[in-house]
Formats: C-alpha cells, structure tokens, sequence
C-alpha cells in the first residue's frame, strides 16, 4: 500500500505541509553510502517525541512554548538504551504522550534494538540513543548550529554505523 | 526530523527517517524513507504490539542497509487497527498546541 501521508492530519493543517518543498539550500541529494552487512553495524536510534530522564535530566521546555508558540525547544537528550517506561517522561505539547509513557518503544525501540542485536540481525544496538523536540520547522537555526553538531559527534562516539530517526 | 537526517548524513553516517508523513519526508529531500498510516507519536506502532513494533523496525533497518540510492521510499503494508476516528482523537493532545491555538484565534480574529 502507498501510505496517506496526511490520514491522521486535521484537514486544515495540510497546507502547512504540503508543497512546501525543501528548506533553502537542502535539495541536493546526500547520500552516505551503508558499507557493512547489517549483521556487522553498530545502530542508534533518535526520537523527536520529547523524551527525556525523569530522575536524571530536564524536561523539554514547554514553558516558554507556551508564551512562545513558534518556539520549540532546541536541546537533545541522550537516552540510554536499557531505559525503560519507568525510567522516561515525555514532554510534547503536539501529541497526546499517553501510548508512549506506557510503552515507550512506540516512538524509541531500544529495548527492541538490543533483541535484534542479540539475535544477531544487527551487529549491535548503541549504548546511548537521542531524543528531540520535534517541533522546529520554523526555527532551524539552532539545531543546525548546535543540537545536529552535538548530535553526530555522539553518533561517532557511539561508532554508529546508521541511525533510524522517527519523528513523533 | 528529514532536515536533521541530511546533515547527519552528510557527516557521513547513513540515516532512514520511519515517518507517518513519507511525502513530506520527501519534499524535505530525506536521503531513506519509510512510510507509515499511523497516529502521530507511534512511528513503531501500538503499544505493547512487539510483533508490530519489530516489523517496522526490522523495515526500517532494511531500508537503511539496503536502499540502493538517495530518496528511497518504502511504505509499511498495515493499516492502522483502530477506527480512524478514534484513532484520530486519540493522538491529539487534551489541550491544543500554544501554535495551534494561535491559528485557530487567528482564524477567529479573521471570521469575526
């Protein structure tokens, strides 16, 4: 089947998405060529569903995306793979975080990912995965210059070999 | 997120964006795709499913080692189990988004 990319959309928002083509200067093709068996390559994982450490980090600030509503928080949070519903909070104002803080794997499979990797599909499964606020269409500044720098240079930390990001 | 894609890949590191909006993944010229019907914040699909969850991660990994060239796209093969109006009104947040909430006054203030 061809997915409905706007099924799940207030019909009034589609025009926010649609035919808006790519951001200025990013329509050339990139391409990072996958050289190993996947059997052999290290995964990471990102999540824009706001996922953060309830006991060890800070939320998303949602505050301020309240006063600001064409803000969205730029930051990323480093999520290790072994945590769990327990462990995690969400911070989104877009979604209803209900199915994720009951099973967080819906937007961060790691716990998957290491089965995977035990069973020997993937090589290995990274230590550390990453969690956004995916709200940041209007504001790229930040994330270009910071939160994406940040990002790869603990993606080469991590000896990542791919990463599978999934928006919320 | 396929913004943020293209400049990991362009650091050197294969990306593939899971997305309910593959089309727009698209438009933002995301290098490796895969498209999923699902709710918005549930990229791997229902909570507690692991069949599920493993299916389209397992896709997406496919995706990622094997695409033979920039802007694949491959779409996930499941409709989403819950009726589309519950469904619908399950994933939208109790209270409207801050910017949400800015349009729909600004449509007012414009109506009015």
């Amino acid at each position: 089947m061809i997915v409905d990319s706007y099924r799940f959309l207030p019909r009034s928002f589609r025009p926010y998405y649609e035919g808006r083509g790519p951001f200025r200067g990013e329509g050339e093709p990139v391409w990072a060529p996958f050289e190993k068996r996947l059997g052999e390559a290290r995964i990471a994982l990102l999540t824009s569903a706001g996922v953060f450490l309830r006991k060890d980090q800070q939320p998303f600030d949602v505050e301020r995306e309240q006063t600001h509503p064409e803000w969205g928080d730029p930051t990323w949070r480093p999520i290790p793979a072994r945590a769990g519903a327990d462990d995690i909070g969400v911070a989104h104002l877009h979604i209803n975080s209900a199915d994720i803080q009951a099973d967080p794997e819906v937007a961060l499979p790691s716990h998957l990912l290491a089965q995977l990797a035990a069973e020997g599909l993937i090589g290995a499964a990274a230590e550390t995965h990453f969690a956004v606020m995916g709200y940041q269409d209007r504001h790229l500044h930040d994330w270009r210059e910071r939160t994406a720098p940040e990002i790869i240079a603990a993606l080469r930390d991590e000896k990542a070999d791919g990463l599978i990001l999934a928006p919320a | 997120m396929p913004v943020l894609a293209r400049w990991i890949e362009r650091a050197g590191i294969p990306t593939a964006v899971v997305t309910m909006m593959p089309a727009v993944a698209e438009e933002r010229r995301a290098p490796r795709i895969v498209g999923v019907e699902f709710p918005f914040g549930h990229a791997f699909g229902m909570p507690g499913d692991k069949g599920m969850q493993r299916n389209v991660l397992e896709l997406g990994l496919r995706v990622l080692a094997g695409a033979p060239s920039f802007g694949t796209r491959v779409d996930f093969d499941l409709e989403w189990p819950v009726p589309l109006r519950d469904a619908y009104r399950a994933w939208q947040p109790a209270e409207p988004s801050p910017i949400v909430r800015k349009l729909i006054e600004a449509r007012r203030g414009s109506n009015a």
